[in-house]
Order: C-alpha cells, then sequence, then structure tokens
C-alpha cells in the first residue's frame, strides 16, 4: 500500500462526506446511522494506521511511506511519517473511537456534531504527517474551525465567548507563523519540509529597528513559529484561552483538546523550531524554560483553588505541558524523550480525567466541586478509575505519567538546576491539587439529597475507560514500547541540533578572529 | 524464589481486590493472608541461607534513553535480606491480626464489604515495599518509595467517611512528596555526576568522584555532598524526621493494624534504608552526615518530648516511632549502619508489637483510644498486657548492663548511644540519652495508664472489655519471641567485632597487621584514642571497596571499634536514664497519680507547647498552607483574569463589539451555516486532493 498514509488521513474525511452527503433527517434511525458510521470510520482508520505502525522501521531516521504529488498552483502534496511524528498519529487514530463512544448520548444535532469530529480527525493527522509547509498550515488552522464549532454549538452556557477566545489566540498566534513560512520559502526556496530540514537559515546578528537579534533571521523565525506554538500548546502567560475553551465544550470536544490538539504545538517545537532554527532556539532556551518553570508552579497554584472540576484538570494540563516545553529546550536525548514520552501518556491520563468529569457531568449536570462529595458510597468503579487516573496525573512511577515527568526534569537537570528544582516542586502541588479535587468529589459521606440516587459507571463508560487504564499502565511499566520507536529519530534530531550549534558557533569565532 | 517473594503479594492483593466477588470475601482474605505467608517462609530461608555475595537479577527493560539505562530488576544482598525478613514477616503477622480486628468494623454499616479492599490495599503495600527494597537502581527504588506513598495514603484514608482520615491521607501523601522532591533531584544529580541511576555502577564509582564540583542553584557544591543531603531529605519526608514529621501522628487515622505496618515497621523506616543504601556516598560526604546526625538526635528528643504528654494511645506509640527514626539517623550518620539496621530490625518487632497490642486494648474497649479512660485492664486482657509488657521492656532497653543479655532494644539502642558516643558526636549522645529517658518515662506512663490503677470513662466499656482472638493473639505472641530473642542472636551480626560484621554484610576484612601502619595513623589522626585500640582484642579492618558488600564502610571508619571501646559509664548511661524514666513515671502515676495535673497547672505554657507538637501544624498552616491559597486565588484573579485577559482583550478592545454581533448572529444560526460550509468546503477540497494525488 503506497498511499497508506492518505488512506488514513481520509478515512474520517470520507465518512464525513458521506454522511452530509446521503444521511437525512433527524429521527432516530438517522441519529443512530450517524453514530455508527462515525464509529466504524474511527475504528477503520485505526485499524488502517496500525499497518503504518507495523510497517514502520524505528531505526530510519529519515522520512518514511513517504507520499508525493504536485497539487494545484504549483504546490505539493507531501506526507510522510518518522519516529517522531507517528506516536502523534496513533495517539489520534487510538483515542477517536474513545471519543465518539463518550459522545454516544448527545442528542442536538448529531450528524453534525459527529461530522465535525471526524473532520477534525482528518484534520489533526495531516497536521502530523504533512511534509510541505504549505500543506501543514492549511491543516493547521483549518483544524481551528471544526474545534470552534464544537465548542461554539455544543458548549455549555458560556460557550460563544470561549469560543471565540480559542480562535482569536491560536489564529493571531498562526499569523506569524505564516509571514514566517513566507519568509522561509523566500530564504529556502522550497515548501518541502524534508528539504527545510537540511536548509541553513542565516543566523548572523541583524539589526532590526534599533534592537541587535542574536541569531538573526533563526531568532526572528523561531519567534514567530513560537508565537502560535506557544498558544497552541498552551504555555504561560498565553494558556487563558485554555480553562474557558474546557469549561465551554462538550466532554469529547475537552477529551479531543487536551488529548491531541494541544501536542500539535509540541510537535510543532520538534518538527519546526528544534531543526530548522537550530541557533534561535538556542538564543531562546533559557526564555522557554523559565517560561515552563513559571507555568508549572503557577497554573498548579491556581489549579490548587479551582472551584469547577473542568477548569481543574485544564490548569493542570498547562501545568504537563510545561513539562514538554522543558523537555524539548532542554534539547538533550532524555528532554526530547521525555517530551514525547510525556505529550502521549497526557493524551491518555487528561482524556481519562476529562471523561471521568464527563461521567459525573452526564449524571448531575454540574462541573462545580462543591456539588458533589462522597461519590464513592454509590459510585465503587467510578471511585477506582478516577483514583487510577488521579494518581497518573500525579506521576506515580508505575504509570505513564511518571516517565514523562522522570525524563524532563532529569534532562533539565543537566542544563540547569535553578529551572529544575523549581519545576520539581510541581510534583508536590499536583499531589495537592489532585487528592485534593478527589476528597471533595468522591471521599467523605453522601449527604447531599441529590447524589441519593446516582448510579455507578454503564458498561458502555467502562469499555472507554479500559484501553485507557491498560495504556496509562503499560506505558507505565514498559515505557520501551515508546522509546523505541522514538529514540533513534531523537537521537538524530539531538545530533543535528548540537552538530548546527557547534558550527555556528565556529562560523562566529572566526569572523571574530578575523 | 527473589521473584516469587517479590510477586506473591502482588498476586495476593489483586487476586483479593478483585477477584472476591467470585470467590467470596473470607476465601479472598484468605488468598491474600496466604501469599504473604509464603512470602515470609521463603525470605527467612533466604535470610539464613543468604551467603553475602550480592547477586543481581534482571526482570524487564524500564526507562531506557540516551545514557540512561534504568531496568526492573533484583538486588539481592544482606540489606536486602534483613528487609525482606522484617517485611514480610511483620506484614503476614498482620495479615492475619486483621481478620481479628477489622471483623465487625463500627465505622461500616451491617452488610456492607469492606474486608476484602482492606486486604487488598495491605498486600499491595507490602508488594511496594518489597520493590523498594530490592530494587538495584534508584528509579526502581522510587517506584516503590511512591507506590508505599500511595498505599499509605489510600489505608490512612481507609474510612473515606471520615474527613480527619481524608485529611490525614493528603496531609501524608503531600508532605512525602515534599520529601520526594529532594529525592528526585537528588537522583538527577546523580545521573549527572555518574551517567548512571544503578547501584553498582554508582557505588564503584563514588571515589572517582570524590572531589568533584556541581553548581547547584547558587553555588558551586561538592556533588557527593549534594546528592547525599537531598537523597537525606527523601528519607526525612517518608522516616518522619523534623521539619517532615507533621503527617506521621496525624497517620493513626488509619486502622491500627497499619498503623502497626507501615507506620512503625516497615515503610517509615525507609529512609534509614536508603541511608544505608547509599552507604558509599555518605562515607564521602562529612557534612550532610553530620547534618543526619543533628535532625536524627533532634527528632529523637522533640518526639520523646511530645510523647511525654500525649493521652490518645496510638499518637504515643506514634512519637515513640519518630523518636525511636532518629535514633537510627544517628547510627548511619556517624558511620555505624549496622547498628542502624540493628535497631531497624529489633524496632520492627517490638513497635509493631506495641501497636497491634494497643490495637487489641482498642479492640477490647470497643475503639476508645484516650488512655484517660482506660485503667486497671490487666485482669481483663492479660494475654495483650503481657505483650504490651515485653513491647515496654523492649523499647525501653531493658537488660543486664555490660552484658549482651537482654530485651531487643536494650541491645540495639545500646549500640547506637556507644556508636554516637564513638563518632564525637556529642550533641547526639546526650539527645539520645535524654530521649532514652523520656522513652521510658511515656512507655510506662502508656502501661500504667492503661492497665493499672482504677477504671475510668465510661462504665459500660470496662464492663465489656474482652480479650481479642486467637487470631489477635498469636501475631502478638509471635512477635514477643522477636521482641526477646531478636537482640541477642543477631548481636555479634549486627553489632560484633569487625570479622562478624564483615562476614555478614559480605564485605572483605582483612588482619589489621597486614594494613597496620595506615590504619593506626588513621585512628590518631581522627580519634586520639588510639591507646584504647590497642588494649582491644581488634584484629581486623575494614578494606571493602565501595559496592563490595551490602555496605561501605571506609578504611578510616574505626566507629565500630571505638564503640566498643567507649568508657564503662557511656555503656551504662542508657540504662540509667531507662531507670530515671522508669522510676519518674512509678512516681507520676502509681505512687502520686495526681501530680500529673499539678504539673500541667503549674508549667502550662511548656505543657501546652508540647500538647500542641511544638505548634508545627499551626505554623505550617500559617506559613505554607494558607500563602499557597491565597497567591493561587491572587494568580488567578489578578493574573489570569486582570493582568492576561485584561491586556489581550485591552488589545482586542476594538473587536469586541465586533464579536458581540458576530455572537448574536451565531446564536440566530448564520454563523453556524456560514462555518459548516466552509467546513464542507475544505472535505471537498482536501478530498479531491487525495483523488488528485492517486492520478498521479
Amino acid at each position: 500500500m503506497d498511499n497508506i498514509l492518505s488512506i488514513v488521513t481520509f478515512i474520517p474525511a470520507a465518512a464525513a462526506l458521506i454522511m452530509a452527503l446521503f444521511l437525512r433527517g433527524d429521527d432516530a434511525a438517522a441519529r443512530k446511522n450517524a453514530k455508527w458510521i462515525a464509529m466504524v470510520a474511527t475504528v477503520a482508520t485505526f485499524v488502517a494506521s496500525l499497518f503504518v505502525l507495523s510497517g514502520f522501521d524505528a531505526s530510519e531516521t529519515s522520512f518514511q511511506m513517504v507520499e508525493q504529488g504536485s497539487w494545484i498552483m504549483g504546490l505539493q502534496y507531501k506526507m510522510g511519517v518518522d519516529g517522531i511524528s507517528i506516536l502523534f498519529v496513533m495517539l489520534t487514530t487510538f483515542m477517536m473511537p474513545l471519543v465518539i463512544a463518550a459522545s454516544w448520548n448527545v442528542e442536538t444535532r448529531i450528524k453534525e456534531y459527529m461530522i465535525a469530529f471526524l473532520l477534525l480527525e482528518t484534520l489533526m493527522l495531516g497536521v502530523f504527517m504533512a511534509l510541505d509547509l504549505v500543506l501543514f498550515y492549511l491543516f493547521f488552522e483549518a483544524g481551528l474551525i471544526p474545534m470552534f464549532l464544537i465548542i461554539g454549538i455544543w458548549g455549555g452556557a458560556n460557550r460563544i465567548y470561549a469560543s471565540f477566545k480559542f480562535f482569536l489566540y491560536t489564529f493571531l498566534g498562526s499569523v506569524l507563523m505564516l509571514v514566517a513560512m513566507v519568509g522561509m520559502y523566500a530564504d529556502a526556496g522550497t515548501t518541502d519540509i524534508a528539504m527545510l530540514l537540511k536548509h541553513e537559515f542565516s543566523y548572523g546578528t541583524i539589526n532590526v529597528l534599533g534592537i541587535q537579534v542574536v541569531g538573526g533571521l533563526q531568532t526572528l523565525m523561531f519567534l514567530a513559529f513560537f508565537a502560535s506554538f506557544a498558544v497552541k500548546m498552551p504555555m504561560w502567560p498565553v494558556h487563558t484561552w485554555l480553562p474557558d475553551a474546557h469549561v465551554q465544550a462538550p466532554t469529547a470536544g475537552s477529551v479531543v483538546l487536551a488529548a491531541i490538539l494541544l501536542k500539535m504545538g509540541g510537535y510543532g517545537f520538534l518538527r519546526f523550531s528544534l531543526p530548522m532554527f537550530p541557533v534561535g532556539s538556542d538564543v531562546m532556551a533559557n526564555f522557554v524554560l523559565w517560561m515552563s518553570a513559571i507555568a508549572i508552579v503557577y497554573t498548579s497554584l491556581v489549579a490548587l483553588v479551582q472551584e469547577d472540576m473542568k477548569k481543574l484538570i485544564a490548569y493542570s494540563s498547562v501545568a504537563h505541558m510545561g513539562f514538554v516545553t522543558m523537555g524539548i529546550f532542554s534539547a538533550n536525548q532524555q528532554g526530547l524523550d521525555g517530551a514525547i514520552f510525556q505529550m502521549i501518556s497526557h493524551g491518555f491520563i487528561s482524556g481519562a480525567l476529562f471523561l471521568c468529569v464527563g461521567v459525573i457531568y452526564d449524571r448531575m449536570h454540574t462541573r462545580e466541586i462543591d456539588a458533589y462529595g462522597g461519590l464513592v458510597n454509590r459510585m465503587p468503579a467510578y471511585a477506582m478509575i478516577f483514583m487510577f487516573f488521579t494518581m497518573a496525573n500525579v506521576g506515580l512511577p508505575g504509570t505513564s505519567g511518571f516517565v514523562g515527568e522522570f525524563l524532563t526534569l532529569i534532562a533539565v537537570f543537566q542544563v540547569n538546576t535553578w529551572v529544575a528544582a523549581v519545576a520539581t516542586t510541581g510534583v508536590i502541588f499536583s499531589a495537592a491539587y489532585g487528592l485534593w479535587l478527589y476528597r471533595r468529589v468522591v471521599m467523605g459521606d453522601l449527604i447531599k439529597e441529590s447524589l441519593k440516587s446516582i448510579t455507578d459507571m454503564t458498561t458502555r463508560e467502562r469499555w472507554i475507560f479500559a484501553p485507557l487504564v491498560v495504556m496509562t499502565l503499560l506505558l507505565g511499566v514498559y515505557p520501551a514500547l515508546v522509546l523505541d520507536i522514538i529514540g533513534p529519530s531523537v537521537t538524530a534530531l539531538v545530533t543535528q541540533y548540537d552538530t548546527a550549534l557547534a558550527a555556528a558557533a565556529d562560523a562566529v569565532t572566526q569572523v571574530a578572529s578575523h | 524464589m527473589e521473584l516469587t517473594i517479590l510477586f506473591a503479594p502482588l498476586v495476593g492483593a489483586l487476586l483479593c481486590g478483585f477477584g472476591w466477588r467470585l470467590i467470596g470475601e473470607t476465601a479472598a482474605m484468605w488468598v491474600s493472608t496466604g501469599f504473604l505467608f509464603l512470602a515470609a517462609i521463603l525470605s527467612w530461608v533466604a535470610f539464613l541461607s543468604f551467603d553475602g555475595v550480592t547477586e543481581q537479577i534482571q526482570i524487564l527493560r524500564w526507562i531506557e534513553s540516551g545514557t540512561l539505562s534504568t531496568d526492573w530488576a533484583i538486588r539481592m544482598d544482606r540489606l536486602t535480606a534483613i528487609m525482606l525478613i522484617v517485611i514480610t514477616t511483620v506484614s503476614s503477622l498482620v495479615h492475619l491480626y486483621s481478620f481479628g480486628y477489622m471483623a465487625n468494623d463500627p465505622q461500616w454499616p451491617e452488610g456492607e464489604s469492606y474486608k476484602p479492599r482492606f486486604f487488598a490495599y495491605l498486600s499491595f503495600f507490602t508488594f511496594a515495599m518489597l520493590m523498594l527494597v530490592t530494587s538495584d537502581n534508584l528509579v526502581q527504588m522510587f517506584f516503590g518509595w511512591e507506590g508505599v506513598g500511595v498505599a499509605s495514603y489510600l489505608l490512612i484514608g481507609f474510612y473515606y467517611r471520615k474527613p480527619s482520615a481524608n485529611a490525614a491521607a493528603i496531609k501524608a501523601f503531600v508532605v512525602n512528596r515534599v520529601g520526594d522532591f529532594g529525592f528526585a533531584l537528588g537522583i538527577f544529580a546523580i545521573y549527572m555526576i555518574f551517567d548512571s541511576v544503578q547501584f553498582s555502577v554508582i557505588f564503584a564509582n563514588v571515589p572517582e568522584h570524590a572531589t568533584e564540583t556541581i553548581s547547584f542553584l547558587w553555588g558551586e557544591w561538592n556533588a557527593i555532598e549534594v546528592i547525599a543531603l537531598l537523597l537525606f531529605i527523601g528519607a526525612m519526608g517518608k522516616s518522619a524526621q523534623l521539619i517532615l514529621h507533621t503527617w506521621l501522628p496525624d497517620a493513626m487515622e488509619g486502622p491500627t493494624p497499619v498503623s502497626a505496618l507501615i507506620h512503625a515497621a516497615t515503610m517509615v523506616t525507609a529512609g534509614v534504608f536508603l541511608v544505608c543504601r547509599m552507604s558509599p556516598i555518605m562515607e564521602f560526604a562529612p557534612y550532610a552526615t553530620g547534618f543526619i546526625v543533628v535532625i536524627g538526635a533532634t527528632t529523637a528528643f522533640f518526639a520523646a518530648t511530645v510523647g511525654l504528654v500525649q493521652t490518645d494511645i496510638k499518637r504515643v506509640i506514634a512519637y515513640s516511632t519518630c523518636s525511636q527514626l532518629g535514633y537510627m539517623f544517628v547510627a548511619a550518620g556517624v558511620g555505624m549502619y549496622s547498628a542502624a539496621m540493628f535497631h531497624l530490625f529489633t524496632h520492627a518487632f517490638f513497635k509493631a508489637m506495641l501497636f497491634l497490642g494497643a490495637g487489641s486494648v482498642i479492640h477490647a474497649m470497643h475503639h476508645e483510644q484516650d488512655m484517660n479512660n482506660y485503667g486497671g485492664l490487666r485482669k481483663k486482657i492479660p494475654f495483650t498486657f503481657a505483650a504490651m509488657m515485653i513491647g515496654t521492656l523492649a523499647i525501653t532497653g531493658v537488660g543486664i548492663p555490660l552484658t549482651h543479655f537482654g530485651f531487643a532494644g536494650f541491645l540495639s539502642k545500646d549500640a547506637i548511644i556507644e556508636s554516637a558516643y564513638a563518632g564525637q558526636s556529642m550533641y547526639g549522645f546526650w539527645l539520645l540519652v535524654l530521649a532514652a529517658a523520656m522513652t521510658s518515662f511515656y512507655s510506662w506512663r502508656l502501661i500504667f495508664l492503661t492497665f493499672y490503677g482504677e477504671a475510668r470513662g465510661d462504665k459500660h466499656t470496662h464492663e465489656h472489655a474482652h480479650e481479642s482472638p486467637m487470631t489477635m493473639l498469636v501475631p502478638l505472641g509471635v512477635l514477643a519471641i522477636g521482641a526477646i530473642f531478636a537482640g541477642m542472636i543477631w548481636f555479634k551480626p549486627f553489632f560484633g567485632h569487625v570479622d562478624e560484621v564483615g562476614k555478614f554484610y559480605g564485605i572483605p576484612v582483612a588482619e589489621a597487621g597486614a594494613h597496620g601502619t595506615e590504619h593506626v595513623e588513621g585512628a590518631e589522626d581522627s580519634h586520639g584514642t588510639a591507646a584504647k585500640e590497642g588494649e582491644a582484642e581488634h584484629h581486623y579492618t575494614f578494606v571493602g571497596k565501595p559496592g563490595e558488600g551490602a555496605i561501605y564502610i571506609a578504611p578510616d571508619n574505626h566507629i565500630l571499634d571505638d564503640a566498643h571501646a567507649v568508657p564503662k559509664w557511656v555503656k551504662v548511661s542508657p540504662f540509667i536514664a531507662m531507670l530515671f524514666g522508669l522510676i519518674m513515671a512509678l512516681w507520676f502515676y502509681i505512687w502520686n497519680a495526681t501530680l500529673p495535673a499539678r504539673l500541667a497547672e503549674n508549667q502550662r505554657p511548656l505543657y501546652l507547647f508540647l500538647k500542641n507538637k511544638w505548634y508545627f501544624d499551626e505554623l505550617y498552616d500559617f506559613v505554607f498552607i494558607q500563602p499557597a491559597k491565597a497567591l493561587g486565588r491572587f494568580l488567578w484573579k489578578k493574573g489570569d483574569g486582570n493582568v492576561i485577559d485584561g491586556t489581550l482583550n485591552g488589545i482586542a478592545m476594538g473587536i469586541i463589539p465586533f464579536f458581540t454581533k458576530l455572537a448574536g448572529r451565531a446564536q440566530s444560526g448564520y454563523i453556524f451555516t456560514y462555518a459548516f460550509a466552509m467546513v464542507i468546503g475544505i472535505a471537498v477540497l482536501v478530498t479531491w486532493m487525495t483523488m488528485s494525488v492517486g492520478a498521479n
């Protein structure tokens, strides 16, 4: 199968198209069909992606299964995966069937709802596989639209504010990225990502409006990309759209947002910033490390005082993404391994936590922490699942949450012990807010009248959690499943980065000696 | 065999926790208990047949990234073997005991199932603890370290309907995490210096890095010192040493068997184990170990003072545990790791027994824990009384001075006090002797208040006080044997002559003659007591390199010999302290029972200071917890709300009215149609894109 990547990418879109064209009416049968088409399509995508995984050779660090063709207006269509991107593809295809299953009880506009999610899947997969700048940008930006709709139409009471905030933040960030992309094309004469990775962008110090920019063009481009990816991650202080978006989004929307969409920022750093602008990255690395450390402490403290469950988990997400950026800009093997691992693991764990909120939100229609208490008395299975993922979120060794945190911290310690020490306090705070949330929701006596008849998880809900539990444990006990796949590509990236920096340093000394 | 020991408790926990609906409650409980007894028997076999040679067993790859490589693996050496028997013996007895203790727990309504969950947690704890002690690298040890933390959290909060239990559980976990913060940084620093986290690699390379510096935070430091200190911070959390001790007394909210297993015999000793395990590092870190001595001695003293005035029977024993752990750290800090392990070993027996005995009293008294409501119980529950007596004789250190004949605590505690003196730590020595007097006082106070005098409190409860069932008495009996004999039987391997200790731990020793010159020099330099050494029958000296054997004792570390040669008054001092404490307790609670109340009245500020545990909780609440919450609220409302959103909204000021218009339209459905069309457009575009590629 030469075009397996395109097949994986476009199965959901094709299903969406079929649904849009042929599915008529809004009766029970049509709803059922919509749900099942979406389910079949996402499962099929997952199965197809397994072929990608089984055909993938981890020891090969260049792009694999590449598809290339010319497209409209002289642009090219190019897809491929390497060790950095393949697991994000897998994460996406793995999570989507669960997301669809979690949406089984959606009532309003179910057809459009499923179409939005299916399109979103195609666009997300496209982001991780695109090997052309324009194609990447298209996928990256287009992904905003379905998410915008999901929040804006199926969201909570304040959804309009949240959806616009989400859209504007991420969109404004992207505009700068577009400018940088045009600049890259002008400098390198190609939009092919594989070629851009080999191109050396100039890094001589330049003067912009009277300001000396160390690292020159690279730094400027780094910053432009940074604006976009930092918002996506999201990094402090441009994170404030995320809690609002999460709170207003429907459960499935939150899951996709936390589990997959946020990873686009991290992926962007790994695909563009670090390898293409090594000098720029190096110039800005300390700044980013500090931003990450601040993010971890700041958002953990804020999470401590939240009264809304989803907001609390959203802030915790920002803190966990802080570990990712910290790992990436440590720019060593453990840092990058840890960052990728943390992103994958966070996909499972935060996804599961938002699902946990969804389970009781479906029953009580409130996210207010104070509205709950003592759920363990009537929902023992739920209590156990929630405990498990709380502990995973806290980074308990044996769960996947530990590996990423540990690797990123051990990486940053070698670069900057201050940042490491500040960031490590995150392990204290995460325990505090995680267990405090758990206590208020699950522990205690069941006193509130409204909760007296609450029911435990249904079979469908249990089956949604089962794969997530398995993955969280499996990756926690045997992380080689991930590390073996990403390892060689990460090594190549680190080597390339170090070589580029060494060359740049040589060049600078030569200039100085003249 | 090691694998069976390690995984039997896990299998038991899983079968019991998840399988009880299928096989029934009682069967599930027996399954987990059975697996534990299996592990205990095998542990004893492993311990007794162990030949001192370190053995490593690979199980599975774990985290591998670049030069960082960790495995799931077992390191079997003497330290591991000691911990194995301590953990599995106490744990299996506690499992058995729980059959009786948890039989009719009044915390639960009739018909509610809680026992399998309890047993599953206990077994899971045991598994995590075994992972901790069998680990061959620091990261797996951290796994066990956190695993026992979780088990402890779950068991302290076992009565999940009780708010105080939930609060105590969180407190235990979070305070431990503060320690873990140090432990984690220690691991990072070790990896940075040694490029490995595996014990055998680290140990072998310590001398090479002994003078290396590391730039950590604001300064350049000796790397080994920094590592030792950071690891010790982890130990302080887990072993409830001063500053990070506040969680331990609150942890008594858990059921009493939990207190015996986790908060007396095993988990809290993990910190001591860590320091002993890292002895090759500690031997090269004189400042860090000095700090350990100070913290340990201060904790021993502090906890003993607080123990004097507590009235909750479990809290008295909890502070006693805290204090005894301080003893162990002093021993480890002066370089006498073997004495620390000795006390850890004997303490596990008598402290577990004291807790289980207290549990038996509580059980008899319908879950009344206040000693003010006890009194005169020795006739009602004679077996429990006998067990508590043995435990008290052991912890206070009763024995015949200047011989090796006495209860377990007599031998191990004296070993520590002598080591402290030999280690030139007068601060440690005197505080420990004072603490020994107080230990004796509060332990006897507990006995007198509980078993002697008039029956106080609820009459009805006293009338119905009854002896516990066999499942509870048998564990007490077994532990009593340990509390009496463990010290005498294992005195030589733990604290005998150099050759005996060396053989026990697998440390190479050599005739002193062969290394005579360099040795004598060292002794004169650092001790000035060489003359005394000459007359001691001192034939051997440790010559192992770091990593050879279970612990490392540097060639210039002569504490063991020096401890045997301390003056007679030093050797007798703990005994005198013990007698003093006993007499004071007799005076206060038997001869003149009104005295305590009067004293508390006269010395009110001092009494309140002790009663309120030196106000640590209040201080922490004021200094850490409230500010953290206030800061969180401030950052949220002001930081996120006003500054960040405010600024961005300000920028977007011009666009906001436009927003509202759009929003208005969105609700009427226009925008949906518009955006939906856009999505469909993209769908068509990308689909067409694929088709056209296919055509190429």
